[in-house]
């Protein structure tokens, strides 16, 4: 159980700055997962709070206890820390079997053999491998030396588990079965857990929480369904959602109280209420329309609101149909459930619920307008 | 089945390796346990020809059994089990400095550490004399005779001087080993340790050490049968004394009593196998070692702290004394008029360019000007050219065998039998060779005359067919690697444009393989340019290269042309190898069988 609290985190390699003003709180208890695309300093992070790395400036603590000081030249050791990792190579040590690398950290930690034991076959139980405690890991299967790691870092029951990247190495299938008894595991032990990905539908459906990590800093922190309905940013729009968000570009005035973006898809007006600090209070700008696939209704007959969109290619996948339309000239992409056929070139008329549209400033690429968010 | 090319050249292959390796080894067995016109006299009522255990009983039961074999075996093992642990000691300390420290001036050291290794052992044993050759032996006496310090005997000759030279040469390999083996270590398993609360000593213990074991445990076997199978430092620096070893003895018998010293030849090449067998045993079990799981492989370097300067000074120091040293007091040899005499009003240039003289070294004119030597040079170069040419095209081959054939009982069998020549000790397969085309066999079918195993000793051949065999092992290991690389799609599209198995080879396998095939041959030029070992037994002076050269001058007591021999040797061998490092991007690692 713990409650830690980045502030201020800045970390050089050489003149290569890779953390930058990294303010992170994580609330005890929860799955705060960091994610963005490689190379943008989310590892790092995790290795700054596990103590393998030493940030140049900014402070760390634990409950309450500083572990890291930069300024003081503190740093906490690793195994002071009272945390565990699961690296994205599993890093066992190969030359020890099950048993035995999950015994190691107990071992140094100067249990008794009997509690070593116990610990040990809990963990194996836990994760569903308790048979193979007498292999050599070259012996198992990516997915069971996978779990043989998971197992190792929950033994000894730290208060912080980290995770980096532990699925990317797994096939498709066994990422899912993974992903659904990791967030069983963290529901049952309840710890604190920081997991590292690149890949967002893990981040989404594991998460409590997630901070999207662009070029060294955090650009947003939030729960996953309100990063979904509401990036703060076009960046963080366009790498949540798998497809993609669509964005047209539009125009946007500001007048008394109310927003009116011109667009292909004609005009709405949008209050107050649903704009976004970053807004201005008033004058025009550029902007862009951003709305997902399936937030679009398609028509074969024209309606009130309706705008005509023509189809360029229809691909229906059994459990969903994705289509890619335009109007006026701009091409995106529509997804409705199920099985449709709609022929190349036809004509349909589509609807989109206002409520749920993000703007964007273009120049800024900050949210004006936020969608009104459906209750999770 | 003859109409997929795979299988004829498998056939060929397996046809030729039987024939250049199987038949050699029964021959040489056969000739043990055959009694010899010559040695009628000594064995009653015998006749020529005729099963006999009279050589083996000799070797092993009989009263000069003793001094034949027993003694050097002892002497060898003391020899191999002493240059193992100082060589794995050295290697891997410099290993382990070299990867996981912050140790300056990492780039040169790199360098620096391998050059030991391209100079030939015998030519630092040369070296050695030179610096503490005594009077005991006579002859000029050594550098630190001139200074007036007189060396003792247990230093200049016998098992120290050996256990020395063959550790300075030899610790290459635990160095080469250990550090790939350290290098491809994951360093997360180390922060592992370190996250569970493991302290840097136990990281070191329970951890590092454990991972970078297999790799300590190859490099000793490796350098044991090395060492155990060596020949031209006990040669060089036991002979003179009457310190034999294995090696030394079973050439001391091979003139005159072939029988025993083929049987020496099967006992060394018994000792090589079993241990090759106990390597197999050691790291052939469950805990594999490769790198489990995925990517990693950020690397934390130790800081060495207060000792980094003092271990640069011991390193450079180390350096000095195996790689300085023996070049720069050669060199300055060949520079010295009267041996032995290291003042400057002694500097000549005779021994390069000088005239013939009756008085100095028996009337031999300098390096440069001997007729005897640039023939040497062009026996040497024309040896190397066309023996690594085809090794190098036959290990390519084998190489295709191997690495389309991997799932096949055809392919595992060429395999294996290629490994064989890896196992036999130089100098044994010399032996080997000696044993097969020293009389011709012929036999007769249907009134025809065929000689199957012609009488090749003495023959430039014998040279080449010896040397192409004995590197065959590497040359292939190179091949499949490269080969390996090369897709089979890329092969197999060519086949769907119409390209037969000879355009296809021509046109899209060699083209792809051309690097990998130019540096394979430049690592095997360079090894056989250095071997002494292999070719000693087999040659006649007509046919010798500059090692050879080197040793008959040294063993006669022509000190400085020798050393001129060597130095022209080192300058060849180390302008190959920048060749080829710098054109084909060899890996001096990967050639570790010479």
């Amino acid at each position: 159980m713990s409650r830690i609290v980045l502030s201020n985190i800045n970390k050089f390699y050489g003149s290569n700055h890779v953390l930058k003003n990294v303010d992170l709180t994580i609330e005890d208890g929860e799955f705060m997962t960091l994610l963005g695309p490689s190379g943008c300093g989310k590892t790092t992070t995790l290795r700054v709070v596990a103590g393998l790395e030493k940030p140049q400036s900014g402070a760390i603590t634990m409950d309450g206890r500083t572990v890291v000081n930069a300024e003081e030249q503190f740093f906490e050791s690793p195994a002071k820390r009272g945390l565990n990792l699961v690296f994205q190579s599993y890093a066992l040590w190969p030359h020890m079997t099950v048993f035995e690398n999950v015994a190691f950290g107990l071992k140094v930690a100067k249990m008794s053999k009997a509690e070593i034991r116990e610990r040990v076959e809990s963990a194996l139980t836990r994760m569903q491998i308790p048979q193979f405690a007498q292999r050599y890991p070259s012996e198992l299967s990516g997915g069971q030396q996978q779990r043989v790691a998971i197992a190792r870092a929950i033994a000894a029951s730290p208060g912080l588990l980290l995770l980096d990247e532990p699925l990317s190495n797994l096939d498709a299938k066994l990422r899912i079965d993974m992903r659904s008894e990791l967030k069983r595991l963290h529901q049952e032990m309840g710890t604190t857990v920081i997991y590292v990905t690149h890949d967002q539908v893990e981040a989404l459906t594991l998460s409590t929480r997630i901070a999207i990590f662009f070029d060294g800093h955090i650009e947003q922190v939030a729960s996953p369904m309100e990063l979904y309905q509401n990036p703060a940013t076009l960046r963080v729009a366009e790498f949540i959602g798998n497809p993609r968000i669509n964005l047209i570009d539009g125009d946007a005035s500001v007048e008394n109280r109310r927003m009116t973006v011109t667009s292909a898809f004609g005009t709405h007006v949008f209050d107050q209420k649903q704009f976004t600090p970053a807004a201005p209070q008033s004058g025009s700008f550029a902007c862009k329309l951003g709305f997902r696939p399936e937030q679009i209704r398609l028509y074969r007959e024209d309606r009130p609101g309706a705008v005509k969109a023509r189809v360029y290619s229809c691909m229906p996948a059994g459990s969903e149909t994705l289509i890619q339309l335009s109007v006026g000239g701009h091409s995106f992409l529509g997804k409705q459930l199920g099985i449709r056929h709609y022929k190349t070139d036809e004509e349909l008329y589509l609807t989109v619920q206002d409520d749920l549209l993000n703007v964007f400033a273009s120049e800024s690429g900050s949210l004006v307008k936020q969608a009104v968010t459906e209750a999770e | 089945m003859f109409t997929n090319p795979y299988n004829i050249i498998t056939l060929i292959a397996v046809i030729l390796l039987a024939y250049l390796i199987i038949v050699p080894l029964i021959e040489m067995i056969k000739t043990t346990l055959t009694l010899a016109k010559s040695d009628l006299r000594r064995v009653k009522g015998g006749t020529a020809g005729e099963f006999t255990l009279y050589y083996w009983n000799r070797l092993l039961f009989s009263d000069v059994s003793r001094n034949l074999f027993w003694v050097p075996l002892r002497n060898s093992l003391i020899i191999a089990f002493s240059t193992s642990a100082l060589s794995i000691t050295m290697g891997a300390l410099i290993a382990w400095l070299m990867v996981r420290t912050d140790l300056p001036g990492k780039r040169f050291f790199s360098l620096a550490v391998i050059i030991p290794y391209m100079l030939p052992s015998w030519c630092k044993s040369m070296a050695w004399l030179s610096v503490f050759r005594n009077e005991t032996i006579g002859g000029a006496a050594g550098f630190l005779s001139y200074l007036g310090i007189h060396s003792p005997d247990w230093l200049a000759y016998g098992p120290v001087a050996i256990i020395i030279v063959l550790s300075i040469h030899y610790y290459a390999y635990a160095y080469l080993l250990v550090s790939a083996a350290l290098r491809s270590i994951n360093s997360e398993l180390e922060e592992m340790g370190e996250i569970v609360g493991a302290g840097k000593s136990l990281i070191l213990r329970r951890i590092t050490f454990p991972l970078v074991l297999p790799a300590i445990l190859s490099s000793i076997i490796l350098t044991f049968s090395k060492s155990m199978g060596t020949f031209g430092v006990p040669s060089f620096l036991g002979l003179k004394i009457g310190y034999y070893t294995i090696s030394t003895s079973l050439y001391s018998t091979v003139q005159s009593q072939k029988g025993i010293s083929f049987s020496i030849s099967i006992v060394l090449i018994l000792l090589a196998s079993i241990n090759i067998f106990i390597n197999q045993k050691l790291i052939g079990s469950r805990k594999s070692y490769a790198t489990i799981g995925g990517k990693g492989g950020r690397s934390t370097l130790l800081s060495l702290g207060k000792w980094k300067w003092p271990i640069v000074v011991i390193l450079s120091a180390f350096l000095l004394v195996a790689v300085v040293l023996p070049l720069g007091i050669l060199l300055y040899q060949t520079f010295m008029l009267q041996a032995g005499n290291y003042g400057l009003s002694n500097f000549t240039l005779h021994y390069w360019l000088g005239e013939a003289d009756p008085n100095i070294s028996d009337g031999l004119p300098g390096v440069f000007r001997s007729p005897q030597f640039w023939m040497f040079v062009k026996n040497t170069l024309l040896l190397v050219g066309l023996t690594s040419l085809i090794a190098t095209v036959f290990g390519q081959m084998l190489g295709y065998i191997n690495s389309r054939g991997r799932h096949l009982k055809s392919g595992k069998l060429v395999e294996q039998l290629v490994f064989i020549p890896y196992l036999i000790p130089s100098i044994a397969f010399g032996a080997m060779y000696l044993a097969m085309f020293a009389t011709p066999t012929k036999v007769n079918i249907l009134g025809l005359e065929i000689t199957l195993i012609p009488s090749l000793y003495g023959t430039f051949t014998i040279l080449v067919l010896v040397s192409i065999v004995k590197h065959l092992p590497f040359a292939s290991r190179a091949g499949t690697s490269n080969m390996l690389q090369i897709s089979t799609e890329l092969e197999e599209a060519g086949q769907l444009a119409g390209a037969n198995f000879v355009t296809r080879f021509a046109r899209i396998v060699f083209p792809l393989a051309k690097n990998g095939f130019m540096s394979g041959l430049m690592l095997i030029l360079i090894s056989i340019m250095k071997e002494l070992d292999l070719i000693m037994i087999l040659m006649t002076p007509s046919q010798a290269t500059l090692p050879y050269m080197a040793y008959t001058y040294s063993t006669s007591g022509f000190q400085q042309p020798a050393s001129a021999v060597a130095i022209v040797m080192f300058a060849m061998v180390f302008f190959f190898y920048w060749i080829a490092n710098k054109f084909f991007h060899a890996d001096i690692a990967g050639g570790l069988g010479g």
